[in-house]
């Protein structure tokens, strides 16, 4: 496990700084405004930085996503293994689809598309497993697993273009 | 009122317009070749004082209020700069390199006021000018030259902290000081300056935090005010006791904290920028430029001295922690710039016997330091150390 040794800077934030595989020295200075600095330390003077990269918290989680990629990828991959020809996706209910304001209920999708809705996020607030009296409106996200010939039949009621 | 005097507004209105506009004309030129604005302010101030190019007269009382409330700010934010826990954690680990700071760096000013033949207060406000380092200057400089993250940069802000924690020990000694009487009534003076500066610093480190969570929510403009109005309230109260007001502002400074200390200091940053500035010109503005050639050369000889000897506490400071001689001399040269801290002290001595000169030598010391410093720190990589540079271990003993 490596070693993060953590500095107090006063006035400024806190920094973290490791040494990799390779023995260079590389740490994070947290500002106290949330913005960070990637630094290097310089091979022949280790106190200074040789370089040094200032982020803004997008720049920050852009990075943190390119670091983790590989794993979460990874992790998807063994998902979608495991149940071969199930999809799930993410569509944004249109005020003039056939289930804007019904309910999940009266739209039939079961029936008619064989699809499941699992969940429904209306202005970032998730609800799990909505019952068949849920009132669907224009805007809400609905996440739906099927067939992904079931998932494009949904497309139609859902989202149609 | 407005009416009454309107002519006598109106020229109050375009002296202090035209000052305010020569000011940010400074600023800009200052932020242009890359120097904090300190030393412009001051040559300014000079221009338009007592003997100067033009003298302004009518708006001084303003002006001087003006100037008042900008070292409170300077010292509210200096306060607010440094969380509870960085002050004690700076107590802890400080002392040291702190005391090294602090002989090594006030006695030569001592010295040379004793040596110029002033009273003995004069001198130790001198010790107190060259004391201090600039934590402005110094922050800015080591922000723009991207060595926050550098090994030996703890070095540097650590002793920062010691150095504003010493002064809020001897701003409100020497304060007491200077308001003199018999020696028992200056021990008393003293001996009560103390107390209630350790009572209020007890309880800011105590208390800060419901301090803090009354000032929490509401709009900002109630926060500014409220910030704002709590300063110069407690400055008041501590001046009525002879402590120095300046202390009771930093005092509050320290007891603010967490995100709230964040949103007073973005909001109170535009106010202490206006009164600041005011008060470095209103400083300099009471000195007479002849006052000042005299001063230049004990002024040059003193920051010679007190530069090397600030290079001197940074390798010590920076050795402490492990930092090899490059890193060490960054350090040094980091906090060579006098400031902000350097004049308030100047100023506290204005009305002693020996006040003009004081305040000529502060200020000629301060324009030096403060343009000298920064570029210092900028070139220390380039200072050949000979054999000492290419030694990467820690040698054994200083």
């Amino acid at each position: 496990m490596t070693v993060v040794r953590e500095t107090q800077l006063p006035g400024v934030g806190v920094k973290h700084d490791f040494t990799t595989g390779d023995s260079r020295e590389v740490g994070v200075l947290t500002h106290r405004d949330g913005r960070r600095d990637i630094v290097v330390y310089d091979a022949v003077d280790p106190d200074s930085c040789s370089l040094q990269v200032s982020l803004s918290s997008d720049d920050t989680r852009t990075l943190a996503e390119l670091l983790g990629t590989s794993q979460v990828n990874t992790a998807v991959q063994a998902v979608q293994q495991e149940i071969e020809g199930l999809a799930i996706e993410w569509f944004t209910l249109k005020d003039t689809a056939p289930l804007a304001n019904a309910t999940i209920g009266d739209s039939e999708m079961r029936t008619k598309t064989g699809v499941s809705i699992v969940a429904i996020i209306r202005d970032d607030v998730p609800t799990p497993a909505p019952g068949p009296g849920f009132g669907l409106i224009g805007g809400d996200v609905i996440v739906s697993v099927g067939t992904i010939e079931g998932l494009a039949k949904a497309r139609e009621l859902i989202a149609p273009d | 009122m407005l009416a009454a005097g309107s002519s006598e507004a109106a020229l109050a209105f375009l002296e202090v317009g035209a000052v305010a506009l020569g000011l940010a004309l400074l600023s800009r030129l200052a932020g242009r070749i890359g120097i904090t604005a300190v030393p412009l302010y001051l040559i300014a101030g000079l221009a338009f004082g007592e003997g100067g190019i033009t003298e302004i007269n009518v708006s001084t009382d303003f002006i001087s209020l003006a100037a008042e409330i900008g070292v409170l700010l300077l010292l509210f934010t200096l306060g607010l700069e440094y969380t509870e826990s960085e002050l004690r954690n700076g107590l802890r680990t400080g002392v040291p390199p702190g005391l090294f700071d602090m002989l090594s760096n006030a006695l030569p000013g001592v010295g040379m006021g004793l040596l110029l033949g002033w009273e003995p207060l004069a001198a130790v406000l001198l010790g107190g000018v060259t004391w201090v380092s600039s934590s402005g200057i110094i922050s800015k400089v080591l922000s723009d030259l991207g060595r926050l993250a550098n090994r030996e940069t703890p070095a540097v802000l650590n002793l920062l902290v010691i150095e504003d924690l010493a002064m809020a020990v001897y701003l409100p000694v020497v304060a007491a000081l200077i308001v003199g009487g018999s020696i028992a009534e200056i021990s008393t003076s003293v001996g009560i300056a103390l107390v209630t500066v350790t009572i209020i610093l007890f309880a800011a480190l105590r208390w800060g935090r419901r301090l803090t969570s009354m000032l929490e929510g509401g709009s900002d403009e109630s926060l500014l005010l409220g910030a704002f109005g709590l300063t110069l309230l407690v400055a008041g109260a501590a001046q009525s006791l002879e402590v120095s007001g300046a202390i009771g502002a930093f005092l509050v400074g320290i007891a603010l904290s967490g995100p709230v200390a964040e949103r007073v200091e973005r909001l109170i940053s535009p106010l202490q920028d206006l009164f600041a500035a005011t008060f470095f010109v209103f400083f300099s503005f009471q000195i007479n430029p002849a006052d000042l050639f005299d001063a230049a050369l004990p002024a040059l000889g003193l920051a010679v001295v007190t530069m090397l000897t600030k290079i001197a506490t940074g390798w010590f400071a920076a050795q402490r922690i492990g930092a090899g001689p490059r890193g060490r001399l960054r350090v040094g040269t980091a906090l060579m710039a006098r400031g902000e801290f350097s004049i308030v002290i100047a100023a506290l001595g204005a009305d002693l016997a020996d006040g003009p000169e004081l305040g000529a030598l502060a200020a000629g010391y301060v324009l030096i330091t403060a343009v000298v410093g920064p570029v210092a720190a900028r070139f220390s990589d380039r200072i050949p150390l000979g054999r000492l540079g290419t030694k990467r271990a820690k040698p054994a003993s200083a």
